[in-house]
C-alpha cells in the first residue's frame, strides 16, 4: 500500500479512544447516551415508587429533589442530546453524500467534553450529593446561601463541560451541511433530517453560549463571592430566570427538530411515497426554530413580568402551533395514498403523531398566560413535557435507532422484540403521562416529594407508577434486542427495508470508513428513490476513483476532555477546608485547577503544532474491500 | 381545592379560558386521529403489495387550509386571552375598598400580614367575602409561589424588593387549601396553607380577636418554659418576629401547615390539635424535612404542656 504519510491506524480499544470517524463517534454518542437514558430512567422509576401512594417514604425529601434535578438534568443533557448527535453522527455525512464531517477532530473533542461533564455530572452522587434546585436551578435556592454542599458546583462546571462538546458539535455539522454536499445535492433536494439537524444546530449556536454565560456568572456567585443571582447583594433571580429560559425554550426544540426529521424519514420510506408539502416542511422547520427564541418568558408568566410582556409572550407562543400544525398534517397526507408498512420504525413514527399532537395541544393550552397561572408549575405541565419530550423526540428517537441500525451495525434488529417494546413502551408512556394532566387540574404541584392523603391524588398516582414501570419492560426489550441482535450475522444489504430513499442507503451497511468510494451525483430529491425509479442499482458516480484522503485518529481529543475534567474538580474544591497539608496547598491555591486547564491547552498547543496531514485509502484497497463484500 | 371547581371570579375567569382553549384542543386532537386512523387502515400494505403508489409532491389548496384554520382558531383563543391578561393584572394596591394583604413566603411557611389592620398571622389567611382582596406577594428567602386552585392561578414570590400583586374575591365561604408551586427545597412538598373565607361580622370579631392579649400560661414553669424555649422565634399577637405568629394557634386547621387536625384522624398526618402540636415541636425535622425550626431540648412532659398551652389558643370569631 503505498501511504503518502505513515499514520498509526490503532485497532481494539485505543481505536474508539482516538477515532474521528464520525460513524464510530455516533456509535460513541449512543452508548454514552443510551447508559445516561438508563441512569435517568431509573431516576424516574424511583421517582416514581416514591409518588405511587401518598406519604411514602421510600426516598426522603432531600434525596428526592436530588433525584428530579438529576433526572431531568440527566435526561435532557446526557441522553437526549447525545442520542440526537448519534444519529445526526452516523446519518448526516451519509445523507448528503460526504465523506466525513467538516471537523473529525472537533467531532471528537465534542464526544469526549460531553461525557468528561456527564461523568463529572454524576460523580456528585458519590461526592456528598447531586445537585438539588431542580434541572431549571432556579437562583436563590441554588446559590450558597440555600445550597451549600458542592452539588450545584457539579450542575454548573458538569454542564459547562458538557456543554462546550454540544456547542462544537453543532458548529462542525452546520460547517458540514453547508460546505460538504456532495455535488447536485442542492438546499432545497436535503433530505428532511438534515435539513432539521441542519436548524437544530444553528439553534445549538445561538442558545447555548447564553446557558454558558448563565452557568458561568452562577459559577461565580458560587465558588469566586459574586453576586449575580444573590438578591441580599444586589443580584437578580429574576435575571438566572430570563437567561435559563433563553437557552431553555430553544433547546426544546433542539430536541424536537431532529424527531420530526426522522419521523419524516420514515413515515415517507415506509409509505413507499414522497414527503408531501417538502418545501412548506423545510419552510415549517425554520419558522419553529426562528419563533422558538421569541417565546422564552412563557416559562415565567407567574413571575410577574406584567400584563404586556405576558399577552405579547402568549401570542408569540400560539404562533408556533401553525407549523407545527402543517408538519402533522403533511404527515397524514404523506401516508395517505401510499401503501404503509408497518415496522417497528414506523410503528414509532406513527405512534408519535397523535402522541405529538396531544403534547402539541396542551402547550397551545399552556400559551393562554392566564390560563396558564393554574397549570403553571403543576402537574399538568409535567404531563405537556413529557408528551412534547418522551411522546415526541423518545418515540422519535427509537424510529431513527430501528430505522438505521442497519446502516450502523449492519444487523437489523429484530422485528418481533422491536414490536413488543414499541407497545410496551407506548401503552405505558401514556399509562403515566396522561393521567398526570388531571392530577395537575385537580392541584397536583410538580417536584412535590410526596402528597397527602384524602385530596383525591391517590388512583391517579398509581395508575402513574404502574405505566412508568411498563416503559421500563419496554426499554429492557430494546437492550435485549440489542444484545440478540449483536450476535446475529451482520448480514443487512444496502437498503435492507427495500423502499430506500437517500443516499445513505445506497452504499453498504455499515458503511465503510470512506463512506462513499465515489461522490455521487445528485440529480434530484430523494436522490437514491429517483436513480431506483429510473432502474438503476446504484447512484452515478460524480468522480472517478481515486485515492481518498482521511483524517488522522488522535487521541488528543480525550486527553483535552479529561484536562477539564481534572480542572472542573480542581476548581470546584477550591475553596475546601484541608487543614494545612499538601491537600490544602494543591486545592486552596487551585493548582489542581491549573494543571487541568495546563493539560487542556497543551494538547491544544500540539494539536496547532504538529502538521498532520493525515493518510490517503488507494484505490486497490477500495476495490479490495468490495471485492469482500461481493 | 381542583381548579375544575372554581370558587371565585378569578378563578371561574381562569377556568373560562381553559374551557374554550380544551375545547378547540379536542376538536383538533378528533380531527387528526380520525384523519390517522382512517390512513392507517385504508392505506396500509397488503402483503406481496409491489405497486408504487404516486408520488405527490403536495398541494397547495390543502396546505393553505392547514395554515388557515389554525390560525382562525387561534385567533378565536387569542383575543380572549389578551382580554384576561390585562382584566387580571388590574392593580387593586390603592383601591381603598379592597383588603390589601401582604404575603411573604418562607422556607416553609406562609406570613400573612393586614398592613391597614395592624394584624399579622401565619398558615391560615382569613378574608371577609364581600370584598376585594388585594395581595402583595414577596418571599424572605427563596422563590415560592402562592396558589389556592378554587380560587386563584399562582404567582410567583420573588426576593429582593421585587414585588409581585395580583387580587382575588371569594364570595363564598369556607376554607380553601392553597400550596406552594415553586421548588423551594426538601419540604416544598410539605408548604401548604389554607385560605379562610368568612363573613364580614365574623372577620371583623377575627381582627379585634387578634388583638386582644393572651393570658400566658397559669403554671409559671410552663410560662418560663414558653418565654425562654419559644418565644425567643415567635410571637404570640402583636409584637413581630421572623417566624410564624403562634396568635389563635389553637384554632388553626393544620399545625406546621401539614399536620391536620380533626378529631376523627383517618391518615398518618391527622390528629387532634395537641397530638399535632406534640409531633410538630417533639421533631420538627421528622416532619417537616429542612425547617428552621429546631429540635428545642424538652422533656416530653414539657413538650405536652406547651402543646395543650398553645392548642388552647383559639380565637373566638
Amino acid at each position: 500500500m503505498a501511504h503518502a504519510h505513515k499514520v498509526k491506524r490503532y485497532s481494539g480499544l485505543m481505536d474508539w479512544l482516538t477515532t474521528v470517524d464520525h460513524k464510530k463517534i455516533g456509535i460513541l454518542y449512543l452508548i454514552a447516551g443510551g447508559f445516561f437514558f438508563l441512569v435517568g430512567g431509573l431516576e424516574a422509576l424511583l421517582i416514581r415508587i416514591q409518588l405511587w401512594k401518598p406519604l411514602n417514604d421510600f426516598v426522603a425529601a432531600h434525596t428526592y429533589n436530588e433525584l428530579l434535578t438529576m433526572h431531568g438534568t440527566t435526561m435532557i443533557f446526557l441522553a437526549a442530546m447525545p442520542i440526537i448527535f448519534a444519529l445526526m453522527n452516523a446519518i448526516v455525512p451519509l445523507q448528503i453524500g460526504a465523506r466525513d464531517v467538516a471537523f473529525p477532530f472537533v467531532n471528537a473533542i465534542g464526544f469526549w467534553t460531553f461525557f468528561a461533564g456527564g461523568v463529572l455530572l454524576n460523580v456528585s452522587w458519590f461526592a456528598g450529593g447531586a445537585p438539588d434546585a431542580g434541572w431549571t436551578s432556579y437562583a436563590p435556592l441554588a446559590t450558597n446561601t440555600f445550597s451549600g454542599g458542592h452539588g450545584v458546583d457539579y450542575y454548573v462546571i458538569g454542564l459547562q463541560i458538557a456543554g462546550i462538546g454540544t456547542l462544537v458539535g453543532g458548529i462542525n455539522f452546520l460547517a458540514t451541511i453547508i460546505n460538504m454536499r456532495a455535488p447536485g445535492m442542492s438546499f432545497m433536494r436535503m433530505p428532511m433530517f438534515t435539513w432539521t439537524a441542519f436548524i437544530t444546530s444553528a439553534l445549538i449556536l445561538f442558545a447555548f453560549p447564553a446557558l454558558t454565560v448563565g452557568l458561568v456568572a452562577m459559577m461565580f456567585d458560587r465558588l469566586f463571592g459574586g453576586n449575580f443571582f444573590e438578591p441580599t447583594n444586589g443580584g437578580n433571580a429574576v435575571l438566572w430566570e430570563h437567561i435559563f429560559w433563553i437557552f431553555g425554550h430553544p433547546e426544546v426544540y433542539i430536541l424536537i427538530l431532529p424527531a420530526f426529521g426522522v419521523i419524516s424519514e420514515v413515515i415517507s420510506t415506509f409509505s413507499r411515497k414522497r414527503l408531501f408539502g417538502y418545501s412548506s416542511m423545510v419552510f415549517a422547520t425554520v419558522l419553529i426554530g426562528f419563533l422558538g427564541f421569541m417565546v422564552w418568558a412563557h416559562h415565567m408568566f407567574t413571575t410577574g413580568l406584567g400584563p404586556v410582556a405576558n399577552a405579547l409572550f402568549s401570542i408569540a407562543t400560539m404562533l408556533i402551533a401553525v407549523p407545527t400544525g402543517i408538519k402533522i398534517f403533511n404527515w397524514l397526507f404523506t401516508m395517505w395514498g401510499g401503501s404503509i408498512k408497518f415496522t417497528t420504525a414506523n410503528l414509532f413514527a406513527i405512534g408519535f403523531v397523535p402522541t405529538f399532537v396531544m403534547g402539541g395541544v396542551t402547550g397551545v393550552m399552556l400559551a393562554a398566560a392566564p390560563a396558564d397561572f393554574q397549570y403553571h408549575d403543576s402537574y399538568f405541565v409535567v404531563a405537556h413535557f413529557h408528551y412534547v419530550i418522551v411522546g415526541g423526540l423518545i418515540l422519535g428517537l427509537f424510529s431513527g435507532l430501528y430505522y438505521w441500525w442497519p446502516k450502523m451495525f449492519g444487523r437489523v434488529l429484530h422485528e418481533g422484540l422491536g414490536k413488543l417494546c414499541f407497545w410496551t413502551f407506548f401503552i405505558g408512556f401514556h399509562l403515566t403521562f396522561f393521567v398526570q394532566h388531571f392530577l395537575g387540574l385537580m392541584g397536583m404541584p410538580r417536584r412535590v416529594w410526596t402528597y397527602l392523603d384524602g385530596q383525591g391524588f391517590n388512583n391517579l398516582n398509581m395508575i402513574s407508577t404502574v405505566g412508568a414501570f411498563l416503559m421500563g419492560v419496554g426499554t429492557i426489550v430494546f437492550l435485549l434486542n440489542v444484545v440478540i441482535t449483536s450476535f446475529k450475522p451482520r448480514n443487512a444489504t444496502n437498503d435492507p427495508w427495500e423502499d430506500g430513499r437517500t443516499l445513505e442507503w445506497s452504499i453498504p451497511s455499515p458503511a465503510p470508513e470512506y463512506n462513499f468510494a465515489q461522490t455521487p451525483l445528485v440529480r434530484g430529491y430523494d436522490a437514491f428513490w429517483k436513480e431506483k425509479m429510473e432502474g438503476k442499482k446504484e447512484m452515478l458516480p460524480a468522480e472517478p476513483l481515486g485515492s481518498i484522503h482521511m483524517p488522522s485518529p488522535s487521541i488528543l481529543p480525550l486527553i483535552m476532555a479529561v484536562g477539564l475534567f481534572i480542572s472542573g474538580l480542581g476548581f470546584m474544591y477550591g475553596k475546601g477546608d484541608y487543614g494545612d497539608g499538601f491537600k490544602a496547598f494543591l486545592f486552596n491555591n487551585h493548582i489542581v485547577a491549573i494543571i487541568g486547564l495546563a493539560i487542556t491547552l497543551a494538547c491544544m498547543f500540539l494539536r496547532s503544532v504538529i502538521d498532520d496531514h493525515g493518510f490517503h485509502i488507494e484505490p486497490d484497497e477500495i476495490t479490495g474491500d468490495k471485492g469482500v463484500k461481493a | 381545592m381542583s381548579t375544575l371547581r372554581p370558587q371565585g371570579p378569578v378563578a371561574e375567569e381562569q377556568f373560562g379560558l381553559m374551557k374554550l382553549t380544551i375545547t378547540i384542543m379536542v376538536i383538533v386532537i378528533l380531527i387528526v386521529f380520525v384523519i390517522a386512523g382512517y390512513v392507517i387502515i385504508r392505506f396500509r400494505r397488503r402483503p406481496g403489495d409491489k405497486t408504487i403508489p404516486v408520488q405527490v409532491e403536495g398541494n397547495h389548496k390543502l396546505e393553505i387550509i392547514w395554515t388557515v384554520i389554525p390560525i382562525v382558531l387561534l385567533i378565536i383563543i387569542g383575543i380572549p386571552t389578551v382580554n384576561t391578561v390585562f382584566g387580571l393584572a388590574k392593580d387593586h394596591t390603592k383601591d381603598p375598598n379592597a383588603l390589601q394583604v401582604k404575603v411573604t413566603a418562607h422556607q416553609y411557611w406562609w406570613e400573612f400580614e393586614y398592613p391597614n389592620l395592624g394584624v399579622k398571622t401565619a398558615q391560615e389567611l382569613l378574608v371577609p367575602n364581600d370584598v376585594i382582596i388585594s395581595v402583595e406577594a414577596k418571599t424572605a428567602d427563596v422563590l415560592h409561589s402562592f396558589w389556592v386552585p378554587s380560587l386563584f392561578g399562582k404567582i410567583d414570590t420573588n426576593p429582593g424588593g421585587n414585588v409581585n400583586t395580583m387580587y382575588f374575591e371569594a364570595p363564598k365561604t369556607g376554607v380553601y387549601l392553597g400550596k406552594c408551586a415553586e421548588l423551594c427545597g426538601p419540604s416544598h412538598s410539605l408548604m401548604d396553607f389554607k385560605v379562610k373565607v368568612v363573613d364580614r361580622a365574623s372577620f371583623d370579631r377575627w381582627v379585634a380577636a387578634m388583638k386582644n392579649p393572651v393570658a400566658p400560661p397559669q403554671d409559671q414553669e410552663v410560662a418560663d418554659l414558653l418565654n425562654k424555649q419559644c418565644l425567643s422565634c415567635h410571637a404570640i399577637g402583636s409584637n413581630g418576629a421572623a417566624f410564624p405568629n403562634l396568635m389563635g394557634i389553637g384554632s388553626r386547621q393544620t399545625v406546621a401547615g401539614i399536620l391536620v387536625n380533626t378529631d376523627q384522624p383517618k391518615y398518618e398526618n391527622e390528629g387532634s390539635v395537641e397530638q399535632n402540636l406534640e409531633k410538630w415541636i417533639a421533631d420538627p425535622q421528622a416532619v417537616k424535612p429542612g425547617t428552621l425550626m429546631p429540635k428545642v431540648d424538652l422533656t416530653q412532659d414539657q413538650v405536652k404542656a406547651i402543646a395543650e398551652y398553645l392548642a388552647g389558643l383559639k380565637l373566638d370569631y
